[in-house]
């Protein structure tokens, strides 16, 4: 009782600060169009510094890897048309608005382009580049794979010992996952899903902190990758689910007959929501963070083109200790984010799966409250 | 690759990489890692109802201990009160039978005592009738040398003697 009441006020903790945290990027969000608009006007007549333009560029997916201005490491481009068949070069042929063998790059999608020199909208390419974010994927795949196998490797080792090294550093959070996500959340059947669930625990959490590295892409920020997780946990949900779990959809009980008309729709909606409200808050969250950092950051650079060099070396200071503290604050919402997907998606799994048929209503009503977040 | 539009080519490779590291984590990590903290956490459960166990048949041990060593000094305190009325009744006997020994030879002195007595009286008796005989015989001798005298004695003796 005493553990799912603190899980209660983590989630309510976690919801409220990414709630903050969402509104906050909301209004930096739009300040940043809004700059992204103007400082492009300006670009256009005075060359000055888009902050904008620069935000969007971090936050967006890229054909190559640009991890300092002018420092880009080139990704392979794969393309798929019905005509060409499959395509693969560097994207820094397509760099600077470039023509290749008839592509063109343009607003960061992968255009044909006739003889003419004319863009064909028309022409339909399946673009499987291995973009930024792709290659982040890819590497944050690798990087779990060689930490999972040591710390595997050190259970192996150390039979009947106590845990060393990195082993004992993961330990912890995996018996944490384990002990306060799955087990409570699901109940005795928590071992089929506890695999998938450290799988999404680590996942989320090492992209967000790889996406917190100055250059790095915004993996966990991009709708595409929430999207999938989102997915694939509604998939879990709806394929695992029991009798209870549909019943209670299709007939909650201690509900009057009349209110059912209302109530059905409400539950049938509330199924896709939970997925949705995963996918839209880990995208938004991490998103927000990053644009909220690159605009303080942005500060300093929009001091220049309003007031010259000696006001942005005189707001430096100021600028740089906010962005250390939102740092910090990142490197919290990394961890609560992934602690907040995993733990609502143990909770979606734990509702499909109980058995006992009147012990969901609180899980039911959390489903509801965090879709607020 | 806008913001809030899903792109086909990032979606497949998440959903290839995503699932296949799913698959080789479970397989080759999540696996071993949960057994071995199973495993390990019923090697403690287990020691800790072992050492639990052990307590309990330490207790009973030490309360059988208890039992016996209370049977010991229960045992100890029966023989010794068995000794000590054994020495008692023995010394009783003994004085007793030391007393009845004293009364014994006590009684035989007194009997040989006695005898001793009698046969001194005997004696004595003996010695002193043949010391009157004798000097009965001197007197008489002497004052029997005239014949009146003689008759004077007899008579004498015939009044005063008693017969004992």
């Amino acid at each position: 009782m005493l553990r799912s009441a603190i899980n209660r006020i983590l989630l309510a903790t976690a919801l409220i600060v990414s709630s903050l945290v969402g509104a906050q990027a909301q209004e930096h969000g739009h300040e940043g169009e809004a700059h992204a608009n103007h400082a492009g006007e300006a670009k256009a007549t005075k060359g000055k510094f888009d902050v904008g333009g620069m935000i969007m560029h971090h936050i967006k997916d890229d054909y190559g890897w640009e991890f300092a201005h002018g420092v880009t490491l080139p990704l392979p481009v794969i393309l798929y048309s019905k005509d060409r068949g499959l395509e693969v070069f560097s994207s820094s042929n397509l760099a600077h608005g470039a023509t290749y063998n008839g592509y063109k790059s343009e607003h960061a999608k992968i255009h044909r382009v006739n003889e003419t020199g004319e863009v064909d909208h028309e022409a339909k390419i399946y673009n499987f580049s291995i973009t930024k974010n792709v290659a982040s994927l890819l590497l944050s795949a690798v990087i779990l794979l060689l930490v999972f196998s040591a710390v595997s490797r050190g259970y192996a080792k150390n039979k009947g010992k106590a845990p060393s090294g990195l082993q004992s550093f993961l330990e912890p959070i995996i018996l944490f996952v384990r002990d306060e996500i799955a087990k409570p959340s699901i109940g005795p059947k928590y071992t089929k899903f506890l695999p998938y669930l450290l799988t999404l625990f680590f996942f989320i959490l090492v992209n967000n902190l790889l996406g917190l590295l100055p250059g790095a892409a915004n993996l966990t920020g991009n709708i595409t990758v929430t999207l999938v997780l989102a997915v694939i946990t509604f998939l879990i949900v709806t394929f695992s689910g029991n009798k209870h779990y549909w019943l209670h959809i299709l007939k909650p009980t201690g509900v009057p007959v009349a209110l059912l008309p209302i109530m059905i729709p409400v539950e049938i909606v509330g199924v896709f929501m939970k997925p949705l409200s995963l996918m839209i808050r880990l995208f938004a969250n991490i998103t927000a963070g990053h644009i909220i950092i690159l605009s303080l950051l942005g500060l300093i650079f929009m001091a220049n083109n309003m007031g010259g060099m000696g006001t942005s070396i005189a707001i430096s200071p100021v600028v740089l200790f906010f962005t250390l503290f939102l740092n910090l604050i990142e490197l919290l919402v990394a961890f609560l984010q992934a602690f907040i997907f995993t733990l609502l998606t143990a909770m979606y799994i734990g509702s499909a799966v109980e058995e006992h048929h009147d012990a969901d209503h609180g899980i039911g009503y959390e489903g509801t409250t965090s879709e607020l977040g | 690759m806008d913001l809030l539009t899903p792109d086909l080519g990032l979606l497949f490779w998440q959903v290839v990489v995503f699932l296949g590291l799913f698959l080789i984590l479970r397989a080759f990590a999540w696996k071993p890692i949960t057994e071995s903290l199973n495993e390990r956490e019923n090697n403690i459960q287990s020691a800790l109802d072992l050492a639990e166990k052990t307590r309990l048949e330490m207790t009973a041990l030490k309360a059988d201990n208890e039992k016996l060593l209370a049977q010991a000094r229960s045992e100890r305190e029966a023989i010794l009160r068995g000794a000590k009325e054994t020495a008692d009744k023995m010394l009783a006997e003994t004085r007793e039978k030391a007393s009845a020994e004293g009364q014994r030879i006590l009684e035989q002195a007194r009997e040989s005592m006695q005898n001793e007595r009698v046969a001194l009286v005997a004696q004595m008796k003996k010695e002193v009738v043949t010391l009157s005989l004798d000097i009965a015989e001197k007197v008489l001798r002497k004052e029997l040398s005239d014949k009146a005298s003689q008759e004077k004695l007899v008579t004498d003796l015939v009044s005063n003697s008693r017969l004992n």
